[in-house]
């Protein structure tokens, strides 16, 4: 009870009692497409990130999932500071880095660091490994004498052999190289690590090596990670909480146990039954619902068909409803709000699923909304119609 | 262990194992990593034909760069001195070295006058390699300067983008808009005339940088280009990013990150770039705006021999073999050059 009668812009969440260690408010990052000869005229705006509130306590893991281009990559490199938030805050540690300069970034840079999607591009080819991992202790002044001992500790610490520091990246394989890559942004022994799809982009079985030696050196380290996957069956294993998008808005965050058992936004729920089942009679039994066709499936969990909206022009009220099942007049109009729920359990859906009719009427207005969402919270009636289904 | 398994596995087996356990102690020998110079150059050295070629053109630069030996110890004589009523012994015939009516004396295949004179009775042997080290020295600066302003154009238009790219873009392009050769005639004629006045240096018209400069200059567009290409697909590369990200600046980035992925285009380049500044040079020599006479260029003997054609056509046959073969060795080099360094052709020199 206390804890809701301070609602303001410092609360965020209090899952945890300390201050998260990345708070992102608000944020909004924004592409103009220039058009026109010699003088370019913004014809429009892609709405990569369009107002998320989010924020990642010291030591845990936060799951960033949703389907291309829906900008949680986008979220990620904002975060490290790559590309510029058009509106917003990001703090870390409390300070506000949204427009930090170079300088001003450099003892941040230490503290955050990240691996990349695709470990074909993001080595250096004309480097030696070795030179690839000292670049960052480089960077920060680390005498050069002690380089090449931490350079051999790092990469056994990845898993790899010492002497590949003499090395070039085309000599290594896929998920080699993604442990180099992962041994880079340990150098400087960081706090914060942004994975953007380290696993995508790697055999399954690579995947799973991979995924474990950050959980490894997660326990070792004490780190913070932000994972971003594209589907829920990788952040699975790896994840405290987790945070779907859809189209640059977050659509659930939720503590990632709840997330699988009681998916309450029906996107998430739709994420879900798109992770593959090993058996393909059960596969074909849980129903694929084309765009347009089919109907609403008894679940209302269906595998959701066609293709997101045009980020450069987004859908009013709820983004998802083009391509919700459970879409109403409502939703076309009122964007939702995140509704909190029980167990820390957040979602922006009229129309939630999985919850009873007493949860629905108790929940609030989380203050991490978009600023544009309206006030209506899912009521009870609608509540009812999912309630059978769960 | 493998003999057993040899007399065990099949013929395919047996062979993977083998190579397993090979791979397996090369790792643990071989750990110094193949990179992708010593890749290219192992694929250079496996081509006879361009190894061929370039070493004509090493024994080239070795002859010219022994002329001043060939012309005290063989020739005696200097590139610049005239034997005008000099008279010179051959097979025990005493002859002019230029007969009365003005006719240079041919080859004599012997030291002194060895591929015969001019019309001033100078030794062509001598001048042709005198001509050959300004004609080598000159193509190979130049080709450096055209590398070093076209690395940095390409660099800062392709990494910066924008305004910095679009100055940097059209002011190439008002150079590129020009033909090569009648650019460079209208600047060596300007220039060779007022010489170079830039702040407090200044070139004579006389010099050698004159015709040095104008080659490099002209020739920038042709590699800018393609490199600031280069550069804009580079930057968008996930490690340009990493580097972003652990906080290096654009200096250290264009230097350490993009500038090491560029090195193949250049090296494939530059004999390509030499070949072509000796021509031009060449063709600055013959129309009399290059290498200033005395001083002998090849380009500037083909067009002093051009109009004795008649009467002493060694006069520019001679240069011009050097030049053709020259040129072809280095051309031929370059290609074997692009073929180790650059297997799928990415790189295009326009012309």
């Amino acid at each position: 009870m206390s804890v809701k009668a301070e609602p303001g812009p410092g609360d965020i969440r209090r899952t945890g009692a300390s201050k998260p260690l990345v708070e992102v408010r608000h944020l909004k990052v924004f592409f103009p497409i220039r058009q026109g000869f010699l003088v370019e005229r913004e014809v429009g705006r892609v709405h990569a990130v369009n107002d998320v509130t989010l924020g990642i306590e010291q030591g845990e893991t936060l799951g960033l999932v949703g389907e291309s281009g829906c900008g949680k990559t986008t979220l990620s490199r904002a975060i490290m500071r790559l590309v510029d938030p058009t509106k917003g805050s990001i703090r870390f540690r409390g300070e506000d880095i949204t427009e930090a300069g170079r300088r001003r970034l450099e003892p941040m840079r230490r503290e955050m660091q990240m691996v990349f999607q695709d470990p074909f591009a993001s080595l250096n080819p004309r480097k030696r490994v070795g030179q690839i991992i000292r670049m960052p202790l480089r960077l920060h002044g680390a005498p050069r004498d002690e380089a090449p001992d931490r350079v051999r500790e790092l990469l056994r610490r990845v898993g790899l052999h010492p002497e590949h520091a003499n090395r070039y990246p085309h000599e290594f394989s896929g998920g080699q190289r993604q442990r180099i890559g992962v041994a880079r942004a340990l150098a400087l022994e960081p706090s914060l690590i942004v994975l953007d799809e380290p696993v995508s982009a790697l055999d399954v079985s690579v995947q799973a090596q991979i995924i474990n030696l950050l959980d490894d050196l997660q326990d070792d380290m004490g780190l913070t990670y932000l994972f971003v996957a594209h589907d829920l069956s990788v952040v699975r294993h790896i994840s405290d909480r987790i945070a779907v998008m859809y189209l640059g808005k977050l659509m659930e965050v939720s503590p990632a146990q709840e997330l699988y058992s009681k998916p309450i936004h029906p996107y998430t729920s739709a994420l879900l039954t798109a992770i593959p089942i090993p058996d393909p009679e059960a596969n074909r039994r849980r129903g694929r619902v084309a765009a347009g066709g089919g109907g609403t499936p008894r679940g209302g969990v269906a595998v959701v068909g066609g293709e997101p909206p045009n980020p450069v022009d987004p859908p009013s009220g709820c983004v998802f409803h083009p391509r919700c099942p459970r879409a109403t007049e409502l939703c076309r109009e009122v964007e939702p709000p995140l509704a909190r729920y029980r167990g820390g359990h957040l979602a922006a859906c009229h129309h939630p699923l999985n919850v009873s009719r007493e949860e629905t009427v108790a929940t609030t207005r989380d203050p991490s909304s978009p600023l544009s969402a309206g006030d209506v919270l899912p009521d009870g009636a609608a509540a009812e119609g999912s309630l059978g289904t769960s | 262990m493998e003999e057993r398994l040899d007399s065990v596995l099949p013929e395919g087996v047996e062979t993977a194992v083998r190579s397993d356990a090979l791979e397996e102690t090369a790792e643990r020998e071989h750990v110094a990593g193949v990179g992708p110079w010593r890749l290219a150059a192992r694929r250079l050295r496996r081509d006879r034909i361009a190894m061929g070629f370039g070493m004509v053109f090493l024994v080239l630069v070795v002859i010219c760069l022994a002329a001043p030996t060939w012309a005290t110890d063989v020739a005696h004589t200097g590139p610049l001195k005239n034997h005008l009523t000099d008279t010179v012994v051959v097979d025990g015939e005493r002859k002019d070295v230029v007969s009365l009516d003005g006719v240079p004396i041919g080859p004599t295949w012997q030291g002194e006058f060895f591929l015969g004179a001019d019309t001033n009775g100078r030794d062509t042997a001598v001048r042709l390699l005198y001509g050959g080290r300004n004609s080598l020295e000159i193509g190979v600066l130049a080709a450096l300067i055209t590398t070093v302003l076209a690395v940095w154009a390409g660099l800062l238009a392709g990494y910066a983008r924008g305004f910095t790219d679009a100055v940097i873009s059209r002011s190439l392009d008002v150079i590129w808009a020009y033909p090569v050769a009648l650019l460079a005639i209208a600047l060596g004629t300007a220039l060779s005339l007022q010489g170079l006045q830039i702040g407090p240096i200044e070139i004579s018209g006389e010099s050698k940088l004159i015709p040095i400069l104008i080659i490099a200059v002209v020739y920038v567009p042709y590699m800018a280009r393609p490199l600031r290409g280069q550069v804009l697909a580079l930057r968008e590369r996930d490690f340009v990013e990493a580097a972003r990200a652990q906080g290096a600046g654009p200096v250290r980035i264009m230097l350490t990150e993009i500038l090491p992925n560029l090195s193949s285009t250049i090296v494939v380049f530059f004999p390509l770039m030499v070949a072509n500044a000796i021509l031009l040079e060449a063709a600055l020599g013959f129309l009399g705006v290059g290498v200033r006479a005395p001083e002998p260029s090849w380009g500037n003997m083909i067009g002093d021999g051009v109009k004795h054609i008649l009467t002493g056509p060694h006069l520019a046959i001679v240069p011009g073999i050097m030049l053709v073969a020259t040129v072809l060795a280095l051309n031929v080099f370059g290609d074997g050059v692009r073929d180790a360094f650059d297997p799928r052709a990415r790189i295009h020199l326009e012309h």
